[in-house]
């Protein structure tokens, strides 16, 4: 929960100011799952040794858990050591100096709507806003020389963590996540229609975003109408 | 297997009739997701009258509120039957075919296996919860009660 931050997390957030760290984070974070020491010290361009001892202080702070598994099928004597496979730690760390505790408002604030039975009214703010974020995104992109971003980007940007599953974009992070399972209806609903905004102010057909809801994902996916994107 | 399953009732007060053209999307989703959660995991039970769901119950003097009751294996598969499927999507709606109700519209309580919670029930666990909050008798997903050991 937000707050003061404590000593805990900002030591977490310090050890990731180190490059080979951020590198090997960020891709058994991308992964999606659990990826082995030889995995992420090649994807990181590392030694085995520095990626294990790099690994280890990240599980050691709490960003980062680790299981040993065997893989292939051998089994009993003979059949190798289990590996250690690494995969992104349950839980949250977060720091906001000066102290900010948004979620606590924000647990407050969804209460109250759904109470209030303001569903409709959350569904049509969320769209706006997503609207307004999208034209902002495409008009500082046609300032400059650059094309507009992908909606991939936009998405990663925003913290979802896409990924393509077939012809569709699926969201391995929900951003609003402790709130979300507090309020699914309400707050799955809101981000849907958020992402629908986003890609009306984008240009893109906001009926590209549908509710596909399952256990450890975003409820959202967006579907690629003509394998533009 | 569980000595004890999850009994869920929720209620709802249609804004128009059911037979209507604003209540169209919902009667549509009836028979799929019905039919979803019959085929779910942890699914074991579910109020329906001969036309295969449970419209036609109307339990309160108000007749527009209608009632759902089912019973699971857990609160974990229940949970996951109602937020991460195809009935999330249909609770999105819920504004369009239901009004806002004042008292708690859902209830859920644990009951040995193989026993169906009737509507008289499912009223008075509803009743529980608006006089006392959650409790092990009547809790909602937001403030569950674990399964009581039972030897």
């Amino acid at each position: 929960m937000d707050g003061i931050p404590s000593d805990r997390d900002l030591s977490a957030i310090g050890l990731l100011q180190d490059p080979v760290r951020r590198a090997l984070y960020g891709h058994v974070v991308a992964s999606g799952g659990e990826v082995s020491r030889n995995q992420a010290a090649e994807a990181a361009g590392v030694a085995r040794s520095l990626a294990a001892f790099h690994l280890d202080k990240l599980v050691e702070a709490g960003l980062l858990e680790a299981t040993f598994r065997r893989l292939g099928d051998r089994r009993g004597p003979g059949a190798g050591r289990p590996a250690k496979l690494y995969r992104r730690a349950a839980g949250q760390v977060a720091a906001t100096l000066p102290p900010r505790t948004y979620e606590a408002a924000a647990h407050l604030l969804a209460e109250t709507v759904e109470e209030a039975g303001a569903d409709l009214e959350l569904q049509a703010a969320a769209r706006r806003a997503g609207a307004r974020t999208g034209r902002q995104i495409a008009a500082e992109a046609s300032a400059g020389p650059d094309p507009a971003p992908a909606v991939e980007q936009v998405l990663a940007a925003r913290g979802y963590e896409p990924y393509r599953d077939g012809d569709a974009l699926r969201l391995r992070n929900c951003p609003f996540a402790n709130l979300s399972a507090e309020f699914p209806v309400l707050v799955c609903a809101m981000n849907l229609c958020l992402i629908e905004g986003l890609l009306d102010g984008l240009g893109q057909d906001p009926g590209r975003a549908v509710m596909d809801p399952a256990p450890d994902r975003c409820c959202v996916a967006v579907f690629s109408k003509d394998n533009q994107d | 297997m569980a000595a004890q399953h999850l009994a869920q009732v929720n209620i709802a007060t249609l804004r128009a009739p059911l037979n209507g053209p604003e209540l169209a999307g919902f009667v549509a989703e009836l028979e799929p997701v019905n039919a979803l959660a019959d085929a779910s995991p942890g699914f074991v039970w579910r109020l329906q009258t001969e036309d295969g769901d449970a419209t036609a119950i109307r339990p309160f003097d108000d007749d527009r509120i209608m009632v759902n009751l089912s019973v699971w294996e857990s609160f974990e598969t229940l949970r996951a039957f109602v937020y991460s499927t195809r009935h999330l999507e249909v609770m999105r709606h819920r504004r369009a075919w239901f009004s806002r109700m004042a008292d708690p519209y859902l209830a859920l309580w644990w009951v040995p296996a193989g026993t169906t919670p009737t509507v008289a029930e499912a009223k008075r666990r509803l009743e529980l919860l608006a006089g006392h909050g959650p409790g092990p008798e009547a809790f909602t997903f937001r403030a569950p009660f674990p399964r009581p050991v039972t030897r």
